[in-house]
């Protein structure tokens, strides 16, 4: 890698001022931002680090809503999940021991890989994304691959959930990376049914809102057992072609209300 | 009760101790005072003219000592090839040169252009990006038969085309061939390919040149299976350095699999830049380096007919293959479609006509050579698939369709050049059904039906040819080397015991199992025995360790010298207790005149050959050193019938291994769980080859696959839990020309499993009423989805 500047604040308020800097990049678990790095296809001046950033780390409840720190591990998010048990299942599927000891919750959204699969939860739960300076709901943050509303400098504090009464994830796993070919998270609370869809489409992660009308009405796998989505914006590649991602997709979903229960 | 010693005793793998704490001693561990660093830059085209190369402004970055380039190599030797082929018309395969760093010209992804030498490796790196290349990019040739065709894009301009043999075997038998698949009754066709693959060991590849100048001594530590093999490729044909002033140390190795066998140029460049700048250089590779530069294997594109007569006997096999060579030929790859392939087509069965022809393909793409198995997986996947082909179409069953073409009377000559010692093919097949529980399938296969999956049940024999080689018989097949083993036991005066062996321990655990052979010999504990390997400053000229054959032959090597030492202490022991030597029997370390009471110490007699005070000089020399050499007199034929259980998810296509059965006959086994493990090992490569492994390049002959992201290696949880994976050897045919009885057991596992494990998937399918004649590999979920789907 090229040489940079490393700081480590220990507030958020310190991080955003690091961040300041011509170049700087935030670097949260550094799953994506360190092999980047390592590959000389990043030359950022200086990394902020969030780990040292207590305010950032943890998951705590009020009432309905589950609050994860930007700053917490998947494998924090897995152990202390408890009261959503999808979300806390997704994440300790993520990734291996070391992935999920290392890689953060703010900074799988901040990166928004169209395979992972937090921005599948986030979408399928309608989390609320907070960050130094606004919360901004999940159907506007997630923007094309790798694109979000995040600002230069801004920083992922926190990632707060509503609750669902059902919800499930249902990954199919890429074989060689493990992330999701393709990955579906469904969920029916108080704001209704929401199913959203990471590692298919080339838009990144996306709401199936055909699926979502039909399981309105009754949330059961027979309710979709006959809808499809078209192949025309999937993924192609070595791993599957466009039209086999689009039958997982109705595979996985159906999968994921009947886990869902 | 289980012997806790000697041959046949499990004996822990004493070198995993320092392996699993941290205390190897690998390649890249090693450093040398003052060493500096290379950075190699590599070609991003596929196929190209350099039309510009500037280091200058590189060259003045902090760090950089020197960077080199073709031009620097313009007087050293390529890298050669160690296997010439002569092909159906009598002539001499095409030889390109091998350039240790491209000469105007890059033909893979991954070649070396230049080679920048500094203080640091960052350094290296950075001054790498400052220089000046550009590449006139001409097309790629990726695809076999397109670079057959008339017209096609040279990968060489200097060959008349893209063909580096056309190899017909046995080129007499081939009007009998198609004599007797016109007359059959049945014949089945298969077209398949056979995936090409990277090999992937834990460790990547290492090289350290190191230049002594008060003598003038070049030494290379290397990641190598073959360190003998590298010093005299390398020396004698690379760079001119005579054998005595060069030493090659292959330390701990972590993993060979075949592809760190071949000699290259990043071996010879460490070298030659060492004595160059009188200052030692080191390279270790990334995995990113790893991909594009360590020899692919397989990548065969075959199409095979089997022909059968009424009753199903088995009348003719003909076999047509495409074998890509990569842009280069690496130093065996002439010989893995042709003699380690073509011999194997007879595979357990009394075919009596077969004719392989294979037609060897220059491309932009990574050299292709031997990897686990070499050729012989590719032979037994043809084969094996082709038969279970024509039992579905027959209608009959694929157990007793195989049975009934069994060779049963040994030894047997088949039709492909070879001589099977012994076996016994039904008795493996016995076993592997007794352990298989076949009469319990139809009930296992509904507990998967009603889970919504589809359950299938493969069947699979396999032979190989290992204990490489009878020196003869290879030179008349084309090596330009021999094939045997060395050893040298060298006994200290208190009784213990060093071998120094040729053969290369890379994970096999030849410092365990060949102490077992010694113990069991003379009688002493296995740790008085210690084994060197790996340097060739302290051990004999040896071939290294591939093709299954360290035990066969190295192991057969040690044993002759041991016999050596054994005969001279019996005449020590005799002078010691005044006997004849004839009435000296040696017994758990002890000497002892027959019918009497008389003995002497294993170890008592050693220190006399040291301290010969009251010694035979006139007869014996003082001293216990003893050095054989042995050379076999015909290759191992291990032997096996598998068995694979899969379920597959009809709506994505997933693939899950329930159950894996081997019944192997490998002949005298001398530690049973290193022979499990290495049996483990193997299916854990064959079924990543079936179901997870492929090497893919685009049409650029850009290398799409180059990472763990998209090149899938098998893991734990893609293969089946312990209790459900039986690895079983008791069938045992030991080898008739080896001291040993043994055959081999390395290769096996990734020989045998591909096509069980692909036999299996297509029974599941049919049973789901989806008549797919065959899936190519790896079977991952979207070809099985394809398949099933007709797409």
């Amino acid at each position: 890698m090229y040489s940079f500047d490393i700081e480590r604040p220990t507030s958020v308020a310190d991080a955003v001022a690091a961040l300041g800097a011509d170049e700087a990049l935030a670097l949260g678990g550094g799953q994506t931002l360190i092999p980047t790095l390592k590959q000389r296809l990043a030359s950022p001046s200086k990394l902020v680090s969030l780990s040292g950033i207590a305010e950032m780390k943890g998951v705590s409840q009020d009432g309905n809503t589950l609050r994860i720190g930007g700053g917490t591990t998947h494998a924090s998010v897995a152990r202390e999940a408890g009261a959503f048990p999808a979300l806390a299942a997704l994440a300790g599927n993520i990734g291996d021991p070391a992935v999920r000891n290392r890689g953060t919750i703010g900074g799988s959204l901040a990166n928004n890989d169209p395979s992972a699969c937090y921005p599948a939860a986030a979408l399928g739960a309608g989390a609320m994304i907070v960050t130094d300076r606004r919360e901004i709901a999940a159907d506007d943050y997630f923007q094309g691959m790798f694109a979000t509303a995040l600002e230069e400098g801004e920083i992922i504090t926190a990632v707060t959930f509503p609750i669902p009464a059902k919800a499930a994830y249902m990954k199919f796993e890429q074989p060689a990376s493990r992330f999701a070919l393709v990955g579906v998270f469904v969920s029916q609370g108080d704001a209704g049914v929401r199913v959203a869809v990471t590692g298919a489409s080339e838009g990144g992660v996306f709401r199936w809102s055909a699926a979502e009308e039909a399981l309105s009405g009754n949330f059961s796998a027979d309710a979709i057992s006959g809808l499809s989505l078209p192949a025309d914006d999937m993924i192609a590649d070595l791993h599957g072609t466009a039209a086999y991602r689009a039958h997982l997709v109705s595979v996985m979903t159906r999968r994921a209300v009947a886990a869902a229960g | 009760m289980p012997k806790d010693h000697g041959i046949g005793a499990s004996s822990k793998r004493r070198e995993d101790v320092r392996f699993l704490t941290g205390a190897g001693n690998y390649t890249d561990d090693i450093n040398v005072h003052g060493q500096a660093y290379v950075h190699f830059l590599r070609s991003d085209a596929a196929h190209g003219t350099i039309s510009n190369l500037d280091t200058s402004e590189a060259a003045r970055m902090p760090g950089v000592v020197r960077i080199f380039t073709g031009a620097d190599f313009e007087g050293v030797g390529g890298l050669p090839c160690g296997w010439q082929v002569t092909d159906r018309h009598g002539e001499v395969m095409k030889e390109p040169a091998h350039p240790v760093l491209a000469q105007g010209k890059v033909r893979h992804v991954g070649e070396i252009i230049a080679a920048v030498v500094a203080d640091t490796l960052e350094q290296a790196r950075d001054a790498a990006e400052a220089i000046v290349v550009d590449i006139d990019e001409l097309p790629a040739v990726v695809d076999m038969k397109a670079a057959l065709e008339e017209g096609a894009t040279r990968v060489h301009d200097d060959l008349a085309d893209n063909l580096c043999y056309d190899w017909g075997f046995v080129e007499e038998n081939k009007g009998a061939v198609e004599e007797a698949i016109a007359n059959a009754a049945h014949v089945t066709t298969l077209e398949l390919v056979n995936n090409r693959l990277v090999a992937n060991p834990m460790e990547p590849r290492v090289a350290v040149g190191d230049f002594e100048r008060g003598t003038g001594n070049s030494t290379l530590y290397t990641t190598s299976q073959n360190p003998h093999v590298i010093r005299l490729l390398m020396g004698a044909f690379v760079l001119g350095i005579p054998e005595h002033k060069l030493r090659v140390v292959a330390p701990d190795v972590g993993g060979g699999f075949g592809t760190k066998i071949f000699h290259y140029a990043e071996e010879a460049f460490c070298t030659f830049a060492a004595k160059a700048l009188n200052r030692a250089v080191k390279w270790t590779s990334t995995r990113s380096e790893a991909f594009m530069s360590d020899a692919h294997g397989r990548d065969h594109v075959t199409r095979i007919e089997l022909a059968l007569d009424a009753d199903n006997n088995f009348v003719a096999v003909r076999t047509e293959t495409l074998a890509n060579m990569g842009a280069y030929l690496s130093t065996f790859a002439p010989s893995v479609p042709t003699w380690l392939h073509g011999t194997l087509m007879a595979g357990n069965y009394k075919t009596p006509n077969i004719y392989v022809n294979v037609k060897a393909v220059f491309t932009n793409t990574v050299p292709v050579d031997a990897y686990r198995g070499a050729g012989r997986p590719e032979a037994t996947f043809q084969l094996e698939r082709v038969i279970d082909k024509a039992a579905r179409e027959l209608g009959v069953d694929p157990v007793e369709l195989r049975r009934q073409n069994f060779i049963t009377e040994f030894p047997y000559a088949t039709p492909v050049a070879v001589e099977y010692d012994t076996g016994d093919y039904h008795a493996t097949m016995d076993k592997m059904l007794e352990l298989l529980d076949r009469d319990g399938f139809a009930a296992r296969r509904k507990e998967s039906e009603a889970k919504g999956k589809l359950r299938g049940l493969g069947i699979n024999c396999f032979i190989e040819a290992c204990g490489i080689a009878p020196s003869n018989l290879v030179g008349q097949l084309g090596a330009r080397a021999g094939l045997y083993e060395s050893a040298t036991v060298r006994v200290n005066a208190t009784g213990g015991l060093v071998v120094m062996t040729g053969s290369h321990s890379h994970g096999q655990g030849h410092e365990t199992s060949f102490p077992q052979v010694i113990s069991e010999m003379i009688g002493i504990p296995e740790d008085q025995v210690e084994i060197v390997h790996g340097d060739t400053a302290n051990t004999p000229m040896g071939m290294g360790t591939y093709g299954s054959r360290s035990l066969a032959v190295g192991g057969s090597a040690m044993v002759r010298a041991a016999e050596k030492i054994i005969n001279k202490t019996k005449k020590i022991a005799a002078h010691l207790l005044e006997a004849a030597e004839a009435d000296i029997e040696l017994k758990d370390g002890t000497f002892s005149v027959a019918g009497t009471d008389k003995s002497v110490a294993w170890g008592d007699v050693c220190l006399a050959a040291y301290v010969p005070h009251n010694y035979p000089l006139e007869d014996i020399e003082p001293g216990l050193e003893e050095t054989a050499f042995y050379d076999p007199s015909n290759f191992t034929y291990p032997a096996g019938a598998y068995a694979c259980e899969v379920e597959v998810d009809p709506e994505t296509g997933h693939v899950s291994i329930e159950r894996f059965i081997s019944a192997d006959d490998f002949g005298n086994v001398v530690n049973p769980m290193i022979v499990e493990g290495q049996v483990h090992g193997g299916i854990a490569q064959g079924i990543g080859q079936a179901l997870l492994e492929n090497c893919v390049y685009d049409e650029n002959g850009q290398l799409v696959s180059a990472s763990y992201m998209d090149y899938a290696m098998p893991r734990a949880d893609d293969l089946p839990h312990m209790a459900s994976y039986t690895v079983d050897h008791s069938c045992q045919t030991p080898c008739t020309h080896n001291p040993l009885g043994v055959k081999g057991c390395g290769e096996a596992g990734a020989i045998g499993s591909p096509p069980t494990v692909i036999n299996a998937i297509l029974d599941a399918l049919h049973s789901g009423g989806h008549k797919v004649d065959h899936i190519d590999m790896p079977a991952t979920p979207a070809r099985v989805w394809a398949a099933i789907n007709g797409q």
